[in-house]
């Protein structure tokens, strides 16, 4: 191919104009095709997957419609299916995870952006991001023969007599339930939390930082009262992404919560989460309105995923995109 | 180039994994009843070690789900402890034949602190406890059929079935024939909606959940509390004797059907008439299709369902399961001929 | 010093030392888990296990060599399945996409990473194992696989856009058409952080349980070739713990020290070796 050396920019060279023929075979547009088609996989298999969702949950949708949502009775032999329990227990867990877990990210990341050397920040870091690593099964085993047995015998028990007028807190500990699920949950969504949360941290400009200690505040009063308020965008984001991941969580959550349908004041209750349901009653849900009832499920779990991932996506890159952040009005 | 090493490794790789099959073997998948899951297991086995070119692939998902997959044809039979309904076999694109293998009983196992003698059961606590009307340990209900053995004031905790169970058909079908509010309220079924208790999943997880939870009370297959441990009660029949399941009572609540078992094998053994009958035993059956479009595979099912039907039967009694009464064996030997 | 003061300078302690607690607490429960695991685990980790069948339900003893070869092989598939597309994909992303194509596929690669894995399961049971009307190792392969390519995408895409534009540059001033640009000069140069994510993805997709429970499905023998169900690792942990047998109990907690080990050995070799010098580091 010949170029002439009069190219303008280094980036752009002149060629002569190649015939149409060349132009849809060239070497370029064949690697661009190429790799168009696997970003366009990735469309399709998307698009797939949302399509057989909706398609195979139209008999359940057309007969319940929205009154699925408030629905309390979970009944396959009258065919009578209802997703409040599930919602009900997804939310519940969800709730105790992010109280748990929000606290105690956002804590240790505060540590690890402002006074741990930059060593120690990142080698905790990494310590943090292998947490995240560790499998589902592998909580629901720990959880399951280490958890439920303290749950049951020692801390189930101080809440009660504690706690125990509140509503929370009643009924007999079983070990497993709601507040199991929940103990379990925020262990795993804590390095999301951390991880998320210390970046934006670090993203606020040093000045901030700098203007608050040169007028007199403390340490903690300059990251409590500046730092943590302008990056508190992106903690909400990192929140909403520890959401995300708790309501999908299935393996640990169906080992440790009870499987039942039941919606209780009690934290010691047993429970169903939307992911558990599915890994239970899948596989054996005989007629097509039991699976599409099932089906529909897993849309739902699907869509309120999708929404808080794109709401946290974009709050974390509203706060981290920002260069010399001032605190938002 | 060292993509190309990559590459030609992956390339291997794939290779060995693909043709690892080897060639004359005979690969069956099947799906179904935890119920029978110890002795299936074993005699699977057993097969395999003397059929060396056979392998039975048998995952205990629960009856529900070996009907479902086998409504699917993802698997290539079933197995469930509750016979399939007629909606079901309607679904079906070939008939599908019922062949009883074993009888199995489902019992009350219990873990009550401090109590370990065999504790009576009447049917009125048993619906009372599974409809969440008896909450303590302590209650008349189960009090006055256990004299002399101190209940504590404990509450108790229902463990049922999370997944589709024959089991938990079983049981629900003894429940609605001795308690019309359980009939009305919650019917019998291999999923119902349980008014309480905990769910787990298969005879294994309710086993399990018993086990670790004081105070608990659920349903297993006889062998499920023999193999863990695990105590469990005595249940009043319809003459009024508490009695133990064993090889010996269950094999007497199969022997009044056995002579007038229908010809799809389909029936209930629950609460039947008898001194000393075990009143919630049950027949558990293999679902076969009548047709098989693999010929080999036709052949072994037809070979291992002959073997378990005479030979296999030996080995039921090792794992407290009933043998077949004669009538029931010579019907199906009959039957297997159906199968195409 | 005034009490205000005081006050101020005594929150100031507390409140710091109370995020180093929080710090040590959530980096202390990994080495809690794997201490655990390796205590539970280790005792029964032997030859045996590693290397036997499942023995009858009930019955003592067997191992688990089945389903650590399963996982191997969905692995395997996975890798094959979702690597190339994601690879590909992600150089589309950085060099040549133009406006909206780009965006589209970037956002569903991010919508795609946060799809909870049973709704995967559910969608790969759909797609592979009702049409076939088998369970198979490939249908657990196209489910693990599909979780993969969003991770990959966006790891690849990040890591091209990461090499300065000097390189691009010259390779052009030699006379090099767009796609050897990137073929020989720009992937080599990415291809440590790309590797890095691609291992890390296969990583985290070796624990997933949930999809393979109706793809996969289970198998007490060898599974050959790939149209047959398969044990696995995860899924094996699943039952076995929620089971009522001691012995079941055991072996679960010697499986789950051979995945944990596998993932964290994984993890801590690809971030502490392969990630020097890329962006990695940085966070």
């Amino acid at each position: 191919m010949a170029t002439t050396p009069n190219a303008a920019t280094p980036t752009e060279f002149t060629a002569p104009p190649r015939s149409l023929l060349r132009r849809w075979t060239g070497a370029d547009e064949i690697a661009h095709l190429i790799t168009l088609i696997a970003g366009a996989a990735l469309l399709l298999i998307t698009a797939l997957l949302v399509y057989q969702l909706w398609i195979l949950s139209a008999e359940a949708r057309t007969k319940f419609g929205w009154s699925f949502f408030v629905t309390k009775t979970w009944d396959p032999v009258a065919g009578n299916f209802g997703a409040l329990p599930f919602i009900y227990g997804t939310v519940m867990t969800s709730a105790v995870a992010l109280l748990i877990a929000v606290p105690l990210g956002v804590g240790a990341a505060i540590f690890l952006a402002e006074l741990a050397t930059p060593k120690l920040s990142s080698s905790l870091t990494f310590v943090s991001d292998l947490l995240a690593a560790v499998p589902s099964v592998i909580y629901g085993l720990l959880g399951v023969f280490l958890l439920v047995p303290l749950m049951r015998t020692t801390i189930q028990p101080a809440l009660k007599k504690t706690l125990g007028f509140l509503p929370l807190f009643k009924g007999p500990s079983y070990g497993i339930g709601f507040l199991t699920a929940g103990i379990v949950l925020a262990i795993m969504i804590v390095p999301f939390v951390l991880s998320v949360s210390r970046e934006v941290l670090l993203a606020v400009p040093r000045d901030q930082r700098e203007a608050a200690l040169a007028l007199g505040a403390t340490k903690w009063e300059s990251t409590w009262k500046v730092v943590v308020p302008a990056a508190r965008i992106g903690i909400f984001g990192s929140v909403f992404l520890a959401l995300a991941r708790a309501l999908g969580e299935t393996m640990a959550v169906t080992m440790v919560i009870g499987n039942n349908p039941k919606i209780a004041a009690s934290l010691f209750s047993p429970g169903y989460s939307i992911a558990a349901v599915l890994a239970n009653e899948f596989p054996e849900a005989t007629g097509n309105l039991y699976l599409s009832a099932l089906i529909e499920l897993g849309l739902v779990l699907f869509l309120l995923t999708f929404v808080l991932n794109g709401l946290a996506r974009l709050l974390i890159l509203v706060t981290t995109s920002r260069g010399s952040g001032v605190l938002p009005t | 180039m060292r993509i190309v090493k990559v590459l030609s490794l992956l390339a291997v790789l794939l290779a060995v994994a693909t043709f690892s099959a080897a060639t004359g073997q005979v690969l069956l998948n099947a799906a179904g009843a935890t119920f029978p899951y110890p002795i299936y297991s074993k005699w699977f086995d057993l097969y395999h070690t003397s059929h060396s070119n056979v392998q039975i692939n048998y995952q205990s998902i629960g009856s529900g789900g070996g009907i479902r997959q086998l409504l699917d044809k993802t698997v290539d039979f079933g197995a469930s402890d509750g016979p399939m309904n007629d909606e079901q076999l309607k679904q079906a694109s070939v008939p599908i034949l019922h062949f009883p293998t074993v009888l199995g009983a489902a019992i009350p196992a219990y873990n009550v602190p401090g109590v370990q003698a065999e504790l009576n059961f009447t049917p009125e606590a048993l619906s009372g406890i599974f409809l969440g009307k008896v909450t303590k340990w302590n209650d008349p209900l189960i009090a006055s059929a256990n004299p002399g053995v101190k209940l504590p004031g404990d509450d108790i905790v229902v463990v049922h079935r999370s997944d589709g169970s024959g089991t938990s058909y079983i049981w629900t079908d003894y429940l609605s024939k001795v308690n019309p509010e359980w009939q009305t309220k919650v019917g019998k079924g291999t999923s119902v909606n349980w008014p309480v208790g905990l769910g787990g999943k298969g005879n294994e997880g309710v086993s399990a959940l018993v086990q670790q939870t004081p105070g608990a009370i659920g349903y297993v297959e006889l062998i499920y509390a023999i193999q863990n441990h695990m105590p469990y009660g005595k249940v009043k029949n319809s003459s009024g004797a508490f009695i133990k399941a064993d090889l010996a009572s269950v094999s007497a609540a199969a022997a009044a059907a056995a002579k007038f078992i229908p010809d799809d094998f389909r029936v209930s053994i629950t609460n039947p008439e008898g001194k000393a009958v075990y009143p919630i035993a049950s027949f558990t059956w293999l679902l076969i299709p009548s047709k098989f479009t693999d010929t080999a595979k036709r052949d072994v099912v037809k070979d291992f369902l002959k073997w378990a039907l005479t030979d296999g039967q030996q080995y039921c009694e090792g794992l407290a399961y009933a043998k077949l009464p004669k009538e029931v064996v010579a019907k199906e030997m009959k039957a297997i001929a159906q199968i195409q | 010093m005034s009490l205000r003061m005081v006050w101020r300078k005594s929150l100031n302690v507390f409140m710091l030392s109370l995020t180093g607690l929080c710090a040590l607490l959530t980096v202390s429960a990994l080495f809690f888990i794997l201490g655990y695991l390796v205590w539970n685990g280790g005792k029964d980790l032997s030859w045996s296990f590693l290397t036997h069948l499942p023995a009858p339900v009930g019955e003592p003893g067997g191992g688990m060599a089945n389903a650590i070869v399963g996982s191997l092989k969905l692995l395997l598939l996975a890798a094959l399945f979702g690597v190339p597309i994601g690879l590909l994909g992600g150089v589309y992303l950085a060099e040549f996409g133009g406006r909206t194509v780009p965006f589209l596929v970037r956002y569903t690669a991010d919508l795609m990473n946060g799809v909870p894995s049973i709704v995967m399961g559910i969608f790969a049971y759909a797609l592979v194992v009702m049409p076939m009307h088998h369970f198979s190792t490939l249908a657990g392969g196209i489910a693990l696989g599909i979780m993969v390519i969003p991770t990959v995408l966006r790891n690849t895409e990040s890591f091209l856009r990461d090499v300065p534009p000097a390189l691009r540059e010259g390779s052009f001033a030699l006379g090099a058409n767009k796609w050897k640009m990137v073929a020989t000069v720009v992937l080599p140069a990415a291809s440590r952080g790309i590797l890095t994510g691609v291992l890390l993805a296969l990583a985290r997709v070796a624990g997933e349980t949930a999809p393979l429970l109706f793809t996969a499905f289970g198998n007490r023998y060898w599974s050959p070739g790939w149209l047959q169900p398969t044990s696995s690792l995860p899924v094996v942990i699943y039952t076995y713990a929620t089971g009522p047998y001691e012995d079941w109990h055991r072996q679960a907690w010697a499986a789950g020290l051979v995945l944990l080990g596998l993932v964290l050995v994984t993890n801590i070799l690809v971030r502490a070796f392969l990630t020097r010098g890329t962006a990695y580091e940085r966070t």
